[in-house]
């Protein structure tokens, strides 16, 4: 059978909620007007407005609220309608929930999930669109992850709810109405996903293509298209961008010696320029071929189709990097 | 001083107390006291690093609060912390020994001045940002009423975080889920350099919560503290947010780098000093009823000796191993590895609250 990314963060979220009355849900429109993009819907109905609650359009406020009370020991879900409006509430995620354990040398814990989309959604310009992957990563206390099909949303979510440690959870809205196939072990109540781990999508011989979110399918698209002309690629999905997967990356890197990154967000200090370093660092000998990033163009995002399709990587451009390394 | 109010009626200005409570209060007072003035003298003395705020001067504000609630309620302050430490059960020794940066400190020489936490007493820091306290301890109180347990939390801050835009959505969203949280300003008429009326078009701070109630009360007075404060924990819990502001003063400046007289007179210090300091005020309220001066010199020296040898053994005491550095980043660390300032160092940052290892 097949479930959307949207149902399968909603049944995430669903499941969790009756698992464990530490958990609940904040943020605009969560409740009442079931979610700005439907993540929520049917919640406040099943759980009531103690643990599903719509807030004021305040993300600094409820964003310390939330975390506040998980310092307390409730275990929040704290949904930006965007995480561009996250910005608002940015000094919360990282000074008070990131840092609070070790500064309190390990007294206070921070339970706390702060979810939402990510990157460029369609049509929407600058200030909608831009992805937050390597500011949140960069930031030791945190997780990150950034789920691509209906099995990451489903497993990593939950994860992420069950963690005691805060976790930045990074949706990507264009993903919510794509469809991908489940088996009962992804339905299953108890099924997540390991955190800090990466999965193998494809294997391949000749390079390794490394993204996570909505680039793992034009990765995967790129992949099918080179196979035909006989370059087999090796598909990361990143899955979890902190903690990060070396190994896996490292390994990869040992069979195929070439590595191209792909990811929506700006180039400088972006995901994939950590993982090209990293790879010189731990894996020198084994590159036949510089690492190549393959990143959002380094500009505001322009609202017109054909400047905003030119600001983003496309298939196309994930082909001609790998011919440019092989 | 009457307390003044915003949309609620002022609780009694008659207080019942006894010798014993207010040589509680005057022993608890005049630790802080000598603590913050110990802390000033071991920074001067450079056995103490970085921001260090000092507390001493607004010792009624914290006494009267813990008078009036249990360690069942919470507290989050600012990064003035360092009392809170004493009032909430930990020992000057603790305290002494973080400011020092040793192993023995309250947080193990990993937080410092700023960042002093008990949490099972319920004292959530000892926050560096201004005003990122305020949401915080409005989440603490719905924390307290999602559990349905019958406690408030306490959050306090200064006159100058009451400024903060975060304050006003934090006041908001407390007053449309009625959350027990007792927001408490510590107006000591100073933002760091920044006088009231230069930072505030009102500073009539009680009022600046518009639909939530609000209470002044002499800050420099604990039992008129400790009376408002168990009115308003009474009404937090029975209808939601309160507003308290605490008119007091710090003596010293803001915080070390500030000698705390290029915004203020002299004068104006001394006048606070000799006329509406909250020790000398509960110590002339004993002497008036049959407490012997000779008591006040046996207490003073004895807590002068506890606060010295606090100093002494914080100086002896040992730094905190290299290994700490890697600890208590993550709850549940997954096997995550942590680059140290070269390639190839990987440290796994392990969950360790004991520092057993």
């Amino acid at each position: 059978s097949e479930m959307t990314v949207r149902d399968a963060l909603n049944s995430a979220l669903d499941e969790e909620l009756a698992r464990d009355d530490k958990v609940y849900i904040l943020g605009e429109e969560v409740g009442e007007y079931q979610g700005a993009y439907k993540i929520t819907r049917g919640l406040l109905q099943k759980y009531g407005p103690d643990r599903v609650k719509d807030t004021p359009i305040t993300e600094a406020g409820f964003t310390g609220i939330a975390v506040g009370s998980a310092f307390a020991g409730l275990k929040p879900v704290c949904e930006f309608m965007t995480w561009n409006f996250a910005m608002q509430a940015i000094d919360q995620i990282i000074n008070s929930a990131a840092k609070t354990l070790y500064m309190s040398a390990g007294q206070i814990s921070c339970p706390i999930v702060f979810r939402g989309p990510n990157g460029a959604a369609a049509g929407v310009a600058a200030q909608h669109s831009q992805c937050f992957a390597s500011w949140y990563s960069s930031v030791p206390g945190l997780k990150v992850l950034a789920p691509y099909d209906s099995e990451d949303a489903r497993g990593l979510l939950k994860a992420a709810i069950r963690d005691p440690d805060p976790v930045v959870f990074l949706e990507n809205e264009i993903m919510y109405g794509q469809a991908f196939p489940v088996n009962a072990q992804i339905l299953d109540k108890d099924f997540t996903l390991p955190i800090g781990k990466a999965k193998v999508m494809r294997e391949g011989k000749h390079v390794t293509l490394v993204s996570f979110s909505k680039m793992v399918g034009y990765c995967l698209k790129a992949a099918d298209h080179l196979s035909k002309e006989g370059v087999h690629c090796e598909v990361i999905n990143l899955r979890s961008i902190k903690p990060l997967d070396k190994d896996t990356l490292v390994a990869s890197l040992k069979k195929t010696h070439r590595m191209v990154t792909v990811e929506e967000g700006w180039p400088q200090c972006g995901v994939g320029s950590e993982i090209a370093a990293l790879m010189q660092e731990l894996a020198f000998d084994e590159l036949d071929a510089p690492v190549l990033r393959v990143t959002g163009a380094e500009v505001p995002m322009p609202y017109a189709a054909n400047l905003e399709a030119a600001a983003l990587p496309q298939v196309d451009d994930i082909i001609k990097a790998v011919k440019s390394v092989l | 001083m009457p307390f003044k109010v915003h949309r609620i009626e002022a609780p009694s200005n008659i207080v019942e107390t006894n010798v014993s409570e207010l040589m509680s209060f005057y022993k608890l007072m005049y630790k802080m006291r000598r603590m913050e003035i110990a802390a000033d003298m071991m920074y001067k003395a450079k056995f103490i690093r970085g921001f260090c705020h000092l507390y001493d001067g607004q010792e009624a504000v914290l006494t009267g609060i813990e008078a009036a609630i249990t360690l069942q309620d919470s507290i989050i302050t600012s990064y003035r912390d360092h009392c809170q430490h004493v009032s909430r059960g930990g020992t000057v020794l603790e305290l002494m020994a973080e400011l020092m940066g040793k192993r023995e400190g309250a947080t193990r020489g990993l937080g410092g001045s700023m960042h002093i936490y008990n949490r099972k007493n319920n004292f959530y820091g000892g926050n560096g940002i201004v005003g990122a306290q305020i949401p915080l301890g409005a989440g603490i109180a719905l924390a307290h009423k999602y559990r349905g347990e019958p406690n408030v939390c306490i959050t306090m801050y200064g006159d100058g975080a009451a400024n903060q835009g975060q304050k006003y959505e934090a006041l908001n969203m407390a007053g449309l889920w009625n959350l027990p949280a007792i927001f408490v300003c510590e107006n000591n008429h100073y933002g760091m350099g920044t006088a009231e009326w230069r930072a505030a078009k009102s500073p009539n701070f009680y009022t600046r919560g518009d639909y939530i109630p609000g209470i002044k009360v002499d800050g420099m007075d604990v039992l008129a503290v400790k009376q408002a404060v168990a009115f308003a924990k009474a009404y937090a819990l029975a209808n939601g947010p309160i507003i308290m502001e605490m008119d007091t003063y710090r003596y010293h400046g803001h915080s070390m780098s500030d000698p705390g007289s290029t915004y203020r007179t002299r004068d104006e210090i001394n006048a606070m000093r000799t006329e509406r300091d909250p020790i000398e005020r509960v110590k002339k309220l004993l002497l008036a009823n049959g407490v012997e001066s000779a008591e006040f010199k046996r207490l003073d020296r004895e807590i002068k000796k506890e606060i010295d040898d606090a100093v002494e053994a914080a100086k002896a005491g040992s730094i905190p191993p290299d290994s700490w550095l890697w600890k208590n980043m993550y709850a549940a660390p997954l096997g995550a590895e942590m680059r140290g300032v070269l390639p190839g160092q990987y440290h796994a940052p392990a969950f360790d609250p004991e520092y057993k290892s």
